[in-house]
């Protein structure tokens, strides 16, 4: 459904991604792993089109992304890190912005208020602006938005981050629920370990700007990789091994 | 480094830069119309709530002109000429100037904060992924709302400043209400008003574009919208004094 070849990304003389290969099948949950700084979010901007890779290519349905951009935006949804809803619009437009544009504004705000509903945000919620929610409901908020014109990939980066781990279970069971009720495929930017065994289907692991490690969650556990076995049990490693 | 070498980079960034602003001025301005609302949203921002402000620089700047005037000409007696000159200085150069000024301490600095929080906090990249144009939503109707609001705010400006000078041309310095605004009247031409509602667009052109610029370009966190906002200021402002000075000379 979507494939990344060879990508290659740099920023000045850091190469921060090295010929990234990855493929992600439809209804598939795909779970991206690794450390702070080994270019999984460089990874993510690159596919949804918000930086240039230098080199490499992307595929969507066999046909490179670059000359169907337009039809491609319009197929997926994406949960940000802090949610990055907006500050002057109430809730229920953030999460109606993209049904706006195609449909009447008493469609769209009840289409907005059943996805809120959907993560568990009431009705009271709808008119509230972002700056008078807490950072669990602005992240479901930004879930409703993310799911809001039933994409066909939904790309979530960092979904738990800065969530006490109540409220982090609530998100990964969410994002669980909704990729198999809608069968959308999702790709998901993590470093949480409890994310990673809610959430995927498959796992990837990134280090260095290179595709380490590809398994589903029962060969990670099993996996013979040392860096993946520290990576998952959190353990330490010495700073000479090249962790940035 | 090589002095000639170092002069010819400097130059080169420079044109690099003028180039780059040109080409998302272009783009922002080609945009009108995109989204009514924001323009309208824009409109009560920029103009309506600019409006206390440049009034009262503008009755304040009257009023101390009038006396300025007033003391200077006795020296060669020629105080009889207060309500025309302060007339004509309001409407050609400090109308237009300082309402231009208040507005860009006002708007360039909130739409750069505004913008630049919006960069760091990835909500321009949201409005990527849910198709939206960030310059078209964002910066257009900034723009169109500042283009067409300052010139108003300057008109206003005008009226208020040359009522300032009345007010202490009267109970200060003992003019006749009639013949003050009779004089005021006199000696003002038609292009004097026009050149400064024209600078008065070019000025919010000024305004708004650094607001925007700074804004969308802002990088590294909470200190970068800071450095942000005050560029936008300081870049709106020199702006502003050095496109009055080549406006000026074009029209007189």
């Amino acid at each position: 459904m979507l494939s990344v070849r060879g990508l290659v990304k740099s920023y000045g003389p850091k190469q921060v991604l090295q010929g990234v290969d990855l493929d992600l099948e439809a209804g598939e949950s795909l779970v991206v792993i690794g450390g702070s700084g080994t270019g999984k979010s460089v990874l993510l901007r690159c596919i949804l089109g918000l930086e240039a890779a230098d080199a490499g290519a992307i595929l969507w349905q066999g046909a490179p992304l670059a000359g169907q951009r337009a039809r491609f935006m319009d197929g997926f949804g994406m949960l940000f890190q802090h949610a990055a809803l907006f500050d002057s619009l109430p809730v229920w437009r953030n999460v109606a912005f993209r049904l706006l544009r195609d449909m009447p504004r008493a469609r769209a705000r009840a289409i907005a208020i059943e996805k809120l509903a959907r993560v568990g945000l009431g009705p009271e919620v709808a008119d509230l602006y972002p700056a008078a929610l807490s950072g669990g409901m602005r992240k479901r908020a930004g879930l409703a938005r993310a799911i809001a014109a039933d994409p066909r990939v939904i790309f979530f980066d960092e979904p738990t981050t800065g969530l006490d781990p109540i409220r982090a279970a609530t998100i990964n069971d969410l994002i669980r629920g909704i990729v198999d009720e809608t069968g959308a495929s999702a790709i998901t930017i993590t470093h949480d370990m409890s994310s990673v065994r809610a959430i995927a289907d498959r796992v990837a692991l990134l280090d260095r700007g290179r595709m380490r490690w590809q398994g589903s969650v029962a060969q990670m556990d099993s996996a013979e990789d040392g860096y993946l076995r520290d990576f998952v049990a959190g353990r330490a490693r010495p700073m000479a091994r090249g962790l940035p | 480094m090589n002095p000639v070498r170092l002069t010819g980079r400097a130059a080169i960034g420079l044109a690099r830069m003028v180039g780059r602003v040109a080409i998302f001025a272009g783009r922002g301005l080609a945009r009108a119309g995109a989204h009514p609302s924001e323009l309208a949203r824009q409109v009560l921002h920029i103009g309506w709530l600019s409006l206390p402000v440049v009034g009262l620089t503008a009755l304040f700047t009257g009023a101390a002109l009038a006396l300025q005037i007033h003391s200077g000409g006795e020296r060669f007696q020629a105080s009889d000429v207060v309500p025309a000159i302060v007339a004509i200085g309001m409407v050609r150069e400090l109308g237009p100037v300082l309402g231009g000024l208040m507005v860009a301490a006002r708007v360039a600095s909130a739409i750069a904060a505004e913008l630049g929080t919006m960069r760091v906090t990835e909500q321009i990249d949201a409005l990527v992924t849910l198709s939206t144009d960030p310059v078209g939503w964002l910066v257009s109707p900034r723009l169109w709302a500042a283009i067409l609001c300052v010139p108003v705010l300057v008109g206003v400006g005008d009226v208020i400043g040359i009522m300032g000078g009345w007010l202490i041309g009267v109970n200060v310095l003992g003019f006749n209400s009639a013949v003050y605004i009779a004089n005021s009247w006199a000696f003002l031409e038609g292009w004097d008003v026009v050149s400064g509602l024209i600078k008065g667009a070019a000025f919010g052109l000024i305004v708004a574009l650094s607001g925007c610029w700074f804004g969308m370009t802002t990088g590294g966190g909470a200190a970068g919208v800071g450095r942000a906002t005050t560029s936008a200021v300081v870049a709106a402002s020199v702006g502003i004094l050095a496109a009055n000075f080549v406006l000026t000379g074009l029209f007189f």
